[in-house]
C-alpha cells in the first residue's frame, strides 16, 4: 500500500469512527436537520450540568455543545456571561470538565463538542488538552479566539487525535476566506447567523439563507447555523435549509430562570422536545 | 537588533490574533487601509499639524536637577508628556487613530477605559473631529473617577457603564469587543494601548513612537550623547513602548519598563504582569498574562488605575523574553513617596501610574554614577489622582495617631 493510501485509509477511518461525521451523515440521509442545544457547564453545578446533558439527549438532541466557561467571554452575550459567571463561582474548570465527560460518555451516544476560549486550553497545554479530551470521548471543539491561521497550534494537536476543530464562518467572511473554513473546518461549518455576540433574537437576520446555501455549495461539509435562534419557530425556519440549529441562550435563561435543579432539568427537556417537534 | 512584527502581527511568539471570525474582515480591513492611509502625505501632515497646534507637541524634556541632587547620583531628565493636551501620552495615539477612522469614513468610534485618561482623551478627538463616540468604562472605576466620567460629557462623549465581571478596565474592553463585533460596519474600535489583535499593538506603538523620537533628538542635544537608561511605567505599556522603541538598536541604552508591585508579590494584589504572569491567549493576543492554573483571567491590582491591567503589550513580552529591555517593580508605597517627592522638588505633580517610572529612577540614579544619565517618561499629569492621595494619606495619618 502506497503512503497516499496509507494516509487515506487513515483519513477515512477517522471520519467514520467520529461520532459528528456519523450523526450528520445518517440525519442527511434521513433529510433531517441537527439539533445541537448548548448549555455552560457547571451551572448551577456540575450534576445538574450532567442531568441535563443526559435529558437533552433523551428528547432528541443530536450534538451536544457543553460550554467551558471562561473568565472574558468576549463573543457572548449577557446571558451565557451571567452562566459563565456562575459556573466560574462554582469552581468548574476544563479538567473538572472533562471528567464529568468521563462520567456520563457510556450514557450518551450523541457526539460531545466542548465549547470554549483558548486560554484555559493554553494553561492546561495543546497536546496534554487534547489527549485528555481524547480519552474521555470528547468528539469535537469550538473555540472562537482560534482561527486557523494563529490557532493551529492549540488545534492541530486535537484533531490529529481526532476530535474534530469546529471552525466558525460570519456574514463579514470574505469569499476567499470562506472556502478555506469550509477546508479547514472538520465536522461541521459554524456559520454565525447575526454580525454580533450569542444570545436570542426576536428576528433571524435577513440574507441569512442565500449566505448558508452558498456555504453548503462549497463542498459536502454540513453548515449548521448558530447564534440568535432562540424559539421553535426560527428553529424550524432555518432548519428547512441548514444542516444544523444551535441553540444556547434561550436554554441557558431556563435554567437561570428555573426555581430548583430539578425544575431547570425538566424545562429544558421540554423545551428540546419543542424544539425538536417544529424541526420536524 | 530591530524589534518589528512579522506579517502576522507576531514579535517571536507574542501578538497575533486571537480574535472570533466576526472580527477578522475588520481587521484585515483595517490593515489594508492603514497601510494605504498612514502613508498617504495628506494624513501625515493633517497629524502633524494637529500633534503641534493641538496637541502642543514636541513635549519639553525637562532636567530634574533638585531631585537629582536629592538622590546624589545620575541626572534625572524627565520626558513631559504630562504637558501634552489633556495631560498625558493618551492624546497621540487618539489623534492618530481618531483621523485614521475619519479617513477610513467610519462615523462612530467607541473606546474602553480604566481610570478615564483614554476615554477623556478619546472623547476629546471625537469632539474635534466631529465623530460620535461611546466610551466603555467598569461600573466600579466610573465611580471612582466621577470627575472623568463629566469630562467626557461635557466633550459629547456617552460613557457606559459595564456591569459584567469585575466591572473594571478588563471587562471594559470585554463590552467594546462585543460592541464592535456587533456594530463593525461603521463603527472604529479606538483601543487605548498596545493590546488587542494585530494590528493595533504595532499602530499604537507607531503613533507612540513620537514620544522616543523627540526625547532622543532632545537629550543628544543637551548632553551630547544618549541617555545610559530610558524608564517607563508599563500597565499595558503605550507610554513606555513609545519611549523605548527609538531606541531599541541603541545598545547602549538600557531599557527598563517599571510594572505596579501594587501591595506587592506576594499579597497576590499587582499588577505585575510580565515580572510575574505566564503566557496566555488573553484580549486578542498571545502575550504573558495574569491566569490561574485553570487559564482564568485574575484582575490585577495597583494605586493607579490607569496600571491595573492583567495584560501587557505583546512587544514588551518579546523585548523581555530576548533580553533587549528588563521589567522591574514599584509598589504602592513607593510609588506614593515618588509622588510626592516629585511635587516637592521639581513643582511637578505626576500621575500615579508615571510616579512608578520615577520611584525606579530615583532608586537607580543613587547607584550611578554623577555623569550617568536616566530618561524617565513623564507619562501624565497628576491632577486626577489629586483625591485619591489626600484620601489614601489622610487614612494614613488617622491610623498612626496614638
Amino acid at each position: 500500500m502506497s503512503d497516499r493510501n496509507i494516509a487515506m485509509s487513515e483519513a477515512s477511518g477517522a471520519a467514520k469512527t467520529n461520532r459528528i461525521d456519523q450523526r450528520l451523515a445518517k440525519l442527511r440521509e434521513e433529510g433531517g436537520t441537527a439539533l445541537i442545544p448548548f448549555i455552560t457547564a457547571g451551572d448551577p453545578n456540575m450534576e445538574t450540568t450532567e442531568a441535563i446533558i443526559l435529558v437533552m439527549a433523551e428528547a432528541g438532541a443530536d450534538v451536544i455543545e457543553i460550554g467551558v466557561p471562561f473568565s472574558d467571554p468576549t463573543a457572548e452575550g449577557p446571558t451565557i456571561q451571567r452562566s459563565s459567571k456562575r459556573a466560574l463561582e462554582q469552581g468548574t474548570s476544563l479538567r473538572g470538565i472533562l471528567q464529568m465527560v468521563a462520567r456520563i460518555r457510556d450514557r450518551v451516544e450523541q457526539p460531545l463538542v466542548l465549547m470554549g476560549y483558548a486560554n484555559p486550553v493554553h494553561a492546561m497545554g495543546a497536546e496534554a488538552f487534547a489527549a485528555a479530551a481524547a480519552e474521555v470521548g470528547v468528539d469535537g471543539i469550538i473555540i472562537p479566539d482560534l482561527t486557523p491561521e494563529d490557532g493551529a497550534a492549540y488545534l492541530d494537536p486535537s484533531r490529529d487525535a481526532g476530535i474534530h476543530p469546529i471552525l466558525l464562518a460570519a456574514p463579514t467572511t470574505r469569499a476567499d476566506r470562506l472556502e478555506m473554513l469550509v477546508k479547514e473546518t472538520r465536522g461541521f461549518l459554524y456559520y454565525v447567523s447575526v454580525q454580533g455576540v450569542t444570545g436570542a433574537r426576536s428576528d433571524v437576520a435577513d440574507g441569512i439563507e442565500a449566505k448558508v446555501k452558498h456555504a453548503q455549495s462549497l463542498s459536502d461539509m454540513p453548515v449548521c447555523v448558530g447564534f440568535g435562534v432562540g424559539t421553535p419557530e426560527q428553529a424550524a425556519t432555518i432548519g428547512a435549509y441548514a444542516d444544523g440549529v444551535v441553540v444556547g441562550s434561550a436554554i441557558v435563561d431556563l435554567i437561570e430562570a428555573a426555581d430548583s435543579d430539578a425544575s431547570a432539568v425538566d424545562d429544558v427537556g421540554r423545551f428540546i422536545s419543542e424544539l425538536k417537534a417544529a424541526m420536524s | 537588533m530591530k524589534s518589528e512584527p512579522d506579517e502576522r502581527g507576531m514579535f517571536g511568539q507574542f501578538g497575533g490574533r486571537f480574535v472570533p471570525e466576526m472580527l477578522i474582515s475588520a481587521l484585515d480591513d483595517l490593515v489594508e487601509q492603514s497601510e494605504k492611509i498612514l502613508a498617504d502625505p495628506g494624513y501625515q501632515k493633517e497629524l502633524d499639524d494637529l500633534l503641534r497646534d493641538y496637541a502642543g507637541r514636541a513635549t519639553p524634556l525637562t532636567f530634574a536637577a533638585r531631585l537629582t541632587e536629592r538622590q546624589g547620583g545620575a541626572k534625572i531628565y524627565l520626558k513631559r508628556e504630562d504637558l501634552a493636551h489633556t495631560g498625558a501620552h493618551k492624546i497621540n495615539n487618539v489623534l492618530g487613530q481618531s483621523l485614521l477612522a475619519k479617513y477610513m469614513g467610519k462615523k462612530r468610534v467607541i473606546a474602553e477605559t480604566g481610570a478615564g485618561q483614554h476615554g477623556v482623551a478619546s472623547a476629546t478627538a471625537a469632539a474635534l473631529l466631529g465623530l460620535e463616540c461611546d466610551v466603555y468604562m467598569g461600573a466600579e472605576d466610573m465611580r471612582r473617577q466621577s470627575l472623568n466620567v463629566f469630562r467626557m460629557e461635557l466633550l459629547g462623549a456617552r460613557c457606559i457603564a459595564v456591569e459584567s465581571g469585575s466591572m473594571t478596565l478588563k471587562d471594559a474592553i470585554n463590552e467594546a469587543m462585543r460592541d464592535w463585533v456587533t456594530n463593525v460596519e461603521n463603527t472604529y474600535y479606538m483601543i487605548g494601548s498596545v493590546m488587542g489583535p494585530h494590528p493595533y499593538p504595532t499602530m499604537v506603538r507607531n503613533f507612540q513612537r513620537i514620544i522616543g523620537v523627540e526625547a532622543r533628538a532632545q537629550i543628544l542635544k543637551a548632553e551630547g550623547r544618549l541617555p545610559d537608561v530610558a524608564i517607563a511605567c508599563v500597565g499595558g505599556g503605550s507610554n513606555a513602548i513609545g519611549l523605548f522603541h527609538p531606541f531599541v538598536e541603541d545598545d547602549e541604552v538600557a531599557l527598563v519598563g517599571v510594572e505596579p508591585g501594587g501591595e506587592g508579590l506576594q499579597s497576590g494584589r499587582h499588577g505585575a504582569t510580565i515580572s510575574a504572569g505566564v503566557p496566555g491567549i488573553f484580549h486578542g493576543k498571545r502575550t504573558l498574562v495574569l491566569s490561574d492554573d485553570d487559564g482564568q483571567i485574575f484582575p490585577a491590582h495597583s494605586v493607579s488605575a490607569g496600571l491595573d491591567y492583567p495584560g501587557s503589550g505583546p512587544e514588551h513580552a518579546h523585548l523581555r523574553e530576548v533580553g533587549r529591555a528588563q521589567y522591574e517593580m514599584a509598589t504602592d508605597d513607593e510609588a506614593l513617596e515618588a509622588f510626592q517627592i516629585l511635587s516637592l522638588t521639581e513643582g511637578i505633580i505626576p500621575a500615579l501610574e508615571s510616579s512608578h517610572a520615577i520611584a525606579h529612577a530615583m532608586k537607580m540614579a543613587k547607584e550611578m554614577p554623577k555623569d550617568g544619565i536616566i530618561l524617565v517618561n513623564l507619562s501624565g499629569r497628576g491632577d486626577k489622582d489629586v483625591d485619591e492621595v489626600r484620601s489614601i494619606l489622610s487614612a494614613r495619618e488617622g491610623e498612626s495617631q496614638p
